[in-house]
C-alpha cells in the first residue's frame, strides 16, 4: 500500500492551453478523493498524468516514495476505470479480467484464483464467457471495474465511471461502489462533474476550476465553509443564493432590508450567500428576514423550490428550499435569513471572509 | 358498471388481393440477379460444353449429357500451364497484398494516431497518388523495370501492384483507426501492455474486419491486373492468369477457343469468389461485434 503524492504537477498543452496548474496533493491510504469541477476543469487531465497517459509539463507524481514521473502507466502498478468502459471487444469477459495479470506472467492458478474472487464479489460469474457486445451497460461497467480490483493496484484511478449508466442504476452503482472501495486500502482518485458523487463517495474532495485547485477537504466542510465563491456556488444542489452588495459602514443593505456585516470585515464590496436550505420562514426572534413576491415554485416532491424577488429589487432574486407541507403566501413570502447559515465572501478576491 | 367481456379479434390483413408491391420487388430483385449472373453463368456453361454444341445454332441452353466435357479444363493444365500461371498470379498477389498491409497499416495507425506535423499535406499527397491513371505511371515504370533488370522477375509486379494499392489503403485503415476508441489503447497500455503488445494483441484483432476489407481489394486488383503483366513478364514460365487467357490461340488462327477462354475465366475468378465466401462471414462478423460504449 502506498500513498500518492502530486508535487507541483503542472501541465501545458501550448502557451494559453494550460489545463492544470501547480498543483500540490496527497492521497493517503484507505482515502477517497473525489476531483470535481466543470468541463475543461483539468480534473480528467490531471487522472491521466497520473496513470502516465500524458509526460506533465513540470512537476512529479509520487506513489509511495518512488518516483513514478518517467514510467511508462504499465509500470506503475495503478488500475484505472474509464468513462466508456475501454473494454476488450474481441476478448470474453475473463480474458478482460485477466489480461493485465497474464501480462505480469502471474502464475495461472492465482490468476484463476484472483479472477473468480472478483467475478464473485461483482456478480460477474455467469458472464465471464460473454463477449462485451453481448452485456448491458451496467454489466460492463462491472466488468470493467473487476478488470481494475483483481489488479490489486497501488491506485485506483476513476474517470467519470458512472456518466454512461441512466439514472437508477447509476444511484445503485454509486451504493455499490461505495462498499467496493471501502475494502480497498490503496488511495482511490475518483473524477466526475456530479457533485453528489463526490459528496457520497468521497472522504475528501478537491474542487477545481481553470486548472487550480479551489478547495480541498473532507465532503461536509467543503459544504459546510466554501473557500470561495466558486466552490459555494458549485457544490450545493439547488445552487447557494449569492448576492453582490455594497456596505455601508458595518451593514449591507439588501434592497429594503439591512443586514449587519461580521466584525472585521474590511472589504469594499462583499457577496452573500445563503443556500437555498437554509433559507426559512421566519419564526419569533428571527433578526435579519427579507420579503418578496414568488414567481416561480418548482415541487421537488419532499420540498418545494420557491423563487422570490426581493421586494424593492425586481432585479433581486432568491431561492429557498421549503417544505412542501408548510403553508405561506405567494404574494409576500417572508423569508429568515439564520445569520450562522450566511456565507460572506470578497467581492473582489471571491475568497470567503469569515471563517 | 359491469365490463362486458370482450372477445379480441385477432388484427387481421386486409383483403387487398394481389400484393402488388411484393411482386413487383421480386421482379426487380430476379431481373438483378439475372442481369447480374447471366455473362458469368454463360461462361460456366460454354466452358463445360463440347465446340460442337458451342458453336451450333440454335444455342443450347441445355446441354445433353454427351455435349458436356471437361476436356477445355484439362487443355487449360495440359496443353497450356496454368498451373503455373496460376501460381504466379497468386504469388504476386499475395505478397503484394501483405506488403500493400504491412506497409499501409502503421502508416495509417501514425497518421490517425500520431500528431504528425504536416499531417495534412501528407495525406493531400496520397489523395493526389490515387487519382493518377496508372497508364500514366506506365512508361516511366518500364524504364524503371529496365534500369534495374527486373523484366521477368515477381519484383517487377509486386513493387508497383503494392505502390498503386498503398493510397487506399492507407486512407481506408487511416478512417477506421480513426474510429478506434482511445481509451482502448489508454487502457492497454494501465493495464501494462507495451507499444508492441498492445497494436499487436489489441489494436489488430479490432482491426481485422478493415485488413480483410481492404486486403481483398488490393488482391482483387493484382489478381485482374493485365497491363504491367504482359509487359513485364514474357517468359511463359513467369505469366499471370488474365495474360495468359488473353494468350490462349485456337488450333488455326482463324478459330476463336471458346471453350478454353470461357474455361479460363471459370479458374481465373473462382479464386476470387472463393477468397470473398470465405472471408466474408468475417467481414460481417467483424462489423457487428460488439463495440465500447453502452
Amino acid at each position: 500500500m502506498a500513498k500518492l503524492e502530486l508535487q507541483n504537477l503542472a501541465k501545458a498543452y501550448s502557451r494559453d492551453i494550460v489545463p492544470v496548474k501547480q498543483l500540490n496533493l496527497v492521497v493517503e491510504d484507505n482515502e477517497f478523493l473525489t476531483l470535481v469541477g466543470p468541463s475543461g476543469c483539468g480534473k480528467s487531465t490531471i487522472l491521466r498524468l497520473i496513470a502516465g497517459l500524458d509526460q506533465p509539463t513540470e512537476g512529479r507524481v509520487m506513489i509511495g516514495d518512488r518516483d513514478v514521473s518517467p514510467l511508462p502507466p504499465g509500470d506503475r502498478n495503478i488500475a484505472m476505470v474509464f468513462q466508456s468502459y475501454a473494454l476488450y471487444p474481441h476478448m470474453t469477459v475473463r480474458d478482460n479480467v485477466a489480461s493485465g495479470l497474464k501480462l505480469r506472467h502471474l502464475p495461472a492458478g492465482d490468476i484463476q484464483k484472483r479472477v473468480q474472487e472478483v467475478s464473485g464479489v461483482l456478480g460477474l460469474d455467469p458472464l465471464l464467457d460473454r463477449k462485451p457486445a453481448k452485456l448491458s451497460g451496467g454489466q460492463r461497467q462491472r466488468v470493467a471495474l473487476a478488470r481494475a480490483l483483481v489488479r490489486n493496484p497501488d491506485v485506483f484511478l476513476l474517470d467519470e465511471p458512472l456518466s454512461n449508466l441512466d439514472a437508477l442504476l447509476r444511484e445503485q452503482v454509486r451504493a455499490d461502489l461505495k462498499q467496493i472501495f471501502a475494502d480497498q486500502k490503496s488511495p482511490i482518485v475518483y473524477v466526475t462533474h456530479d457533485q453528489t458523487e463526490a459528496m457520497t463517495l468521497s472522504t475528501k474532495v478537491a474542487v477545481l476550476n481553470n486548472g487550480y485547485l479551489q478547495q480541498l477537504g473532507h465532503p461536509h466542510d467543503i459544504y459546510k465553509t466554501p473557500a470561495n465563491r466558486f466552490v459555494a456556488s458549485f457544490i450545493g444542489s439547488p445552487q447557494m443564493n449569492l448576492v453582490t452588495l455594497s456596505r455601508t459602514g458595518n451593514t449591507v443593505t439588501l434592497s429594503d432590508f439591512t443586514i449587519p456585516l461580521p466584525i472585521g470585515i474590511q472589504a469594499a464590496s462583499v457577496v452573500l450567500g445563503i443556500r437555498p436550505e437554509h433559507l426559512r420562514l421566519p419564526r419569533e426572534g428571527d433578526a435579519h428576514t427579507v420579503s418578496g413576491q414568488v414567481f416561480l415554485v418548482e415541487n421537488l416532491g419532499m420540498h418545494d423550490l420557491v423563487s422570490l424577488r426581493v421586494q424593492g429589487d425586481p432585479t433581486l432574486t432568491l431561492r429557498a428550499l421549503l417544505p412542501a407541507d408548510a403553508a405561506w403566501s405567494r404574494e409576500n413570502l417572508q423569508l429568515a435569513l439564520p445569520p450562522e447559515s450566511i456565507h460572506w465572501f470578497d467581492g473582489d478576491t471571491e475568497q470567503r471572509l469569515t471563517t | 358498471m359491469t365490463t362486458v367481456p370482450q372477445t379480441i379479434a385477432p388484427p387481421q390483413t386486409p383483403d387487398r388481393g394481389i400484393p402488388w408491391g411484393r411482386v413487383l420487388l421480386w421482379l426487380a430483385i430476379a431481373f438483378t440477379v439475372t442481369f447480374s449472373l447471366t455473362p458469368v453463368l454463360w461462361q460456366v456453361l460454354t466452358s463445360f460444353k463440347i465446340n460442337a454444341a458451342i458453336t451450333q445454332t440454335p444455342v443450347v441452353y441445355l446441354p445433353g449429357f454427351d455435349q458436356l466435357t471437361l476436356a477445355h479444363y484439362v487443355d487449360l493444365f495440359r496443353l497450356n500451364q496454368f498451373h503455373v500461371y496460376m501460381l504466379n498470379s497468386a504469388l504476386v498477389a499475395i505478397v503484394s497484398t501483405v506488403l500493400c498491409l504491412a506497409l499501409g497499416s502503421p502508416a495509417a495507425y501514425a497518421l490517425a494516431r500520431l500528431q504528425i506535423p504536416g499531417e495534412q499535406v501528407i495525406l493531400a499527397l496520397v489523395l493526389v497518388v490515387t487519382l493518377f491513371p496508372y497508364i500514366l505511371l506506365f512508361l516511366g515504370l518500364l524504364e524503371l523495370v529496365r534500369a534495374f533488370g527486373l523484366a521477368n522477375n515477381y519484383l517487377a509486379l509486386i513493387v508497383p501492384y503494392t505502390a498503386i494499392n498503398l493510397p487506399l489503403t492507407i486512407l481506408v485503415m487511416r478512417s477506421f483507426f480513426q474510429q478506434l476508441p482511445k481509451d482502448l489503447e489508454d487502457s492497454a497500455r494501465v493495464d501494462g501492455y507495451n507499444t508492441v503488445q498492445m497494436l499487436w494483441r489489441i489494436v489488430l484483432p479490432m482491426t481485422l474486419p478493415a485488413l480483410v476489407t481492404t486486403g481483398i481489394l488490393a488482391f482483387i486488383f493484382a489478381w485482374n491486373e493485365y497491363l504491367f503483366a504482359l509487359t513485364f513478364m514474357t517468359r511463359e514460365s513467369m505469366k499471370t492468369i488474365p495474360v495468359a487467357a488473353a494468350q490462349l490461340g485456337g488450333t488455326t488462327l482463324f478459330e476463336v477457343p471458346y471453350g478454353p477462354l470461357a474455361a479460363a475465366t471459370v479458374v481465373g475468378t473462382l479464386p476470387l469468389v472463393l477468397l470473398v465466401l470465405f472471408f466474408q462471414r468475417r467481414i460481417v462478423q467483424g462489423l457487428t461485434s460488439g463495440s465500447v460504449k453502452g
